[in-house]
């Protein structure tokens, strides 16, 4: 098999040893990085996610393959940033105020960095004021929130105003999700996506990033 | 053999419905954990389960969902464990002052053991403290519920089987297209094997989904063992109105379920997010309707 189709089969499976073994052994004969992550890397992931969707694929095997995607990210992220390369986007993430649950918003965030996006995770029960700092810090294109309680949706909306409040509105764009959040409600605060799982998370966000750089 | 088995034999029993919900009625806080109620606040949760015993609940459950070792760790409120446990099954029991049985509510710790994020044995210790506690004040049962990962359940179910109480395993069925799968994969068929493995003495569906896929979740149930089904169904998915959450099902709608799950042969039935006491006033009625 050449190594390109071992490489996307690790991540596939997610078998993050082979991955990084993998990864090593290309450059080591001298595989540009970048002809890596855009030959086997994201197409498997995007396998990850089509599977996810058409349910073979489950939470645990999402999380293999987005450890294995990052654990092969690892060895590549120096010479990435040493040649000048830029992530595929960066995204300020946290569950919002009032609101404990993480494990939503860990999935997205794994599920981000695998899609090769640079991930800002403030946590949970993030007040607005954090977001706001962290996207000004960052340059972040990306805001993404999460709340999996009916009562603390209305977080989201209160980060949203504060965002415009800030005047950071129209420097950003915010996504949104958890168990309770429907695409009506985030049409109704004002958000600029939804993603119901975390696989389509990262199509969101690549559409999202195409939009801000148009 | 279910040590709960005496308990259904007449037929399906009414349990009760939400208490976030009802807690945050009496001015519970977003993002408070409603556990600590039990101390601070003990009048109002006491309320809570008198009005699901006064609205028909033969079952009630406690305001101990999260009173887990590392959720109150957490919060800062470790040292608390026995008492919140313990004060939990007082006030359920006194609210329902022989007119209900009392079954002590155990949820998931809220981390992921397939992520890494805490062991087995955090874990193990974690629902050892709150099942010892819980036990203390004796309950009728333990109801290990809302879980989705196998393996947090199994150590759950067995910390909660060391007590020597009955247990009831309940998991959360939220995920697929038809929502028969919980977040990890996991199907009913395979989460009701291992239960029945594991000792316990009733398998369950709760949350996760509106009430009109618990029929075909239970008939899933049963199919996989020789336990009684516990089903405890969401209103529906809400949506909000003027930034207030609204649940579209009525209680009528609700309990129009119920004559589908008696057929799918659930012996436990009653109600989780979005639902209330007329919720289970409903269901009572369709119940007893269907008895004469």
């Amino acid at each position: 098999m050449p190594e390109f189709e071992k490489l996307h089969q690790a991540i596939l499976e997610g078998d993050q040893k082979s991955a990084r073994a993998l990864t090593e052994a290309m450059l080591a004969e001298g595989v540009a990085p970048m002809d890596m992550i855009t030959k086997s890397m994201v197409p498997a992931m995007d396998e990850v996610g089509r599977r996810f969707e058409c349910e073979e694929y489950f939470v645990p095997e999402l999380l293999l393959s987005a450890r294995a995607m990052k654990g092969a990210m690892e060895l590549l992220r120096p010479l990435l940033a040493a040649s000048g390369a830029q992530p595929a986007g960066r995204v300020v993430i946290g569950t919002v105020k009032g609101d404990l649950h993480d494990i939503g918003k860990n999935l997205v965030a794994s599920m981000l960095e695998g899609g090769g996006f640079e991930v800002v995770d403030l946590g949970a029960d993030v007040a607005p004021e954090k977001f706001i700092d962290a996207v000004k810090n960052s340059g972040a294109q990306i805001v993404a929130l999460s709340a999996l309680l009916t009562v603390t949706m209305p977080s989201m909306r209160t980060t949203i105003e504060a965002l415009n409040q800030a005047g950071l509105r129209s420097k950003v764009k915010v996504m949104v999700g958890g168990a309770p959040v429907t695409p009506q409600f985030a049409t109704e605060i004002g958000a600029d996506g939804y993603s119901e799982t975390a696989s389509s998370a990262v199509q969101l966000a690549r559409k999202l990033v195409a939009e801000t750089a148009a | 053999m279910s040590r709960l088995s005496a308990w259904v034999e007449g037929g399906p029993v009414i349990t009760d419905g939400a208490w976030g919900t009802q807690l945050q009625a009496r001015g519970l806080a977003p993002g408070e954990l409603p556990d600590l109620w039990n101390l601070s606040h003990a009048d109002q949760v006491e309320e809570v389960a008198a009005a699901y015993v006064e609205s028909g609940s033969e079952i009630v459950l406690t305001n101990t969902f999260r009173a887990n070792g590392i959720t109150l760790q957490e919060a800062g409120c470790a040292d608390s464990i026995e008492q919140i446990n313990r004060r939990g099954v007082d006030l359920s029991r006194n609210a329902a002052a022989g007119r209900a049985r009392v079954v002590a509510s155990i949820g998931p710790t809220g981390k992921m053991l397939l992520s890494g994020d805490v062991t087995p044995e955090q874990v193990r210790a974690a629902f050892r403290a709150q099942a010892r506690a819980l036990a203390s004040a004796a309950p009728d049962a333990l109801l290990c519920e809302t879980f989705s990962e196998l393996e947090e359940a199994e150590i759950a179910l067995q910390a909660a089987l060391e007590t020597g109480l009955p247990v009831i395993v309940s998991f959360a069925f939220d995920t697929g297209k038809n929502k028969d799968r919980t977040m990890t994969g996991l199907t009913p068929e395979k989460a009701a094997a291992a239960a029945a493995a594991a000792g316990a003495d009733a398998v369950g569906a709760n949350c996760g989904a509106g009430i009109e896929f618990f029929a075909a979740l239970a008939r899933r149930l049963r199919s996989a063992c020789p336990l009684p089904v516990w089903i405890k169904a969401n209103a529906g998915l809400p949506r909000m109105e003027q930034g207030r959450i609204v649940y579209d099902a009525t209680p009528e709608a609700f309990a129009a379920h119920f004559s589908a799950l008696a057929e799918a042969g659930v012996s436990f039935a009653g109600g989780c997010c979005g639902t209330g006491p007329e919720f289970i006033a409903a269901l009572r009625r369709q119940r007893d309707s269907r008895r004469t």
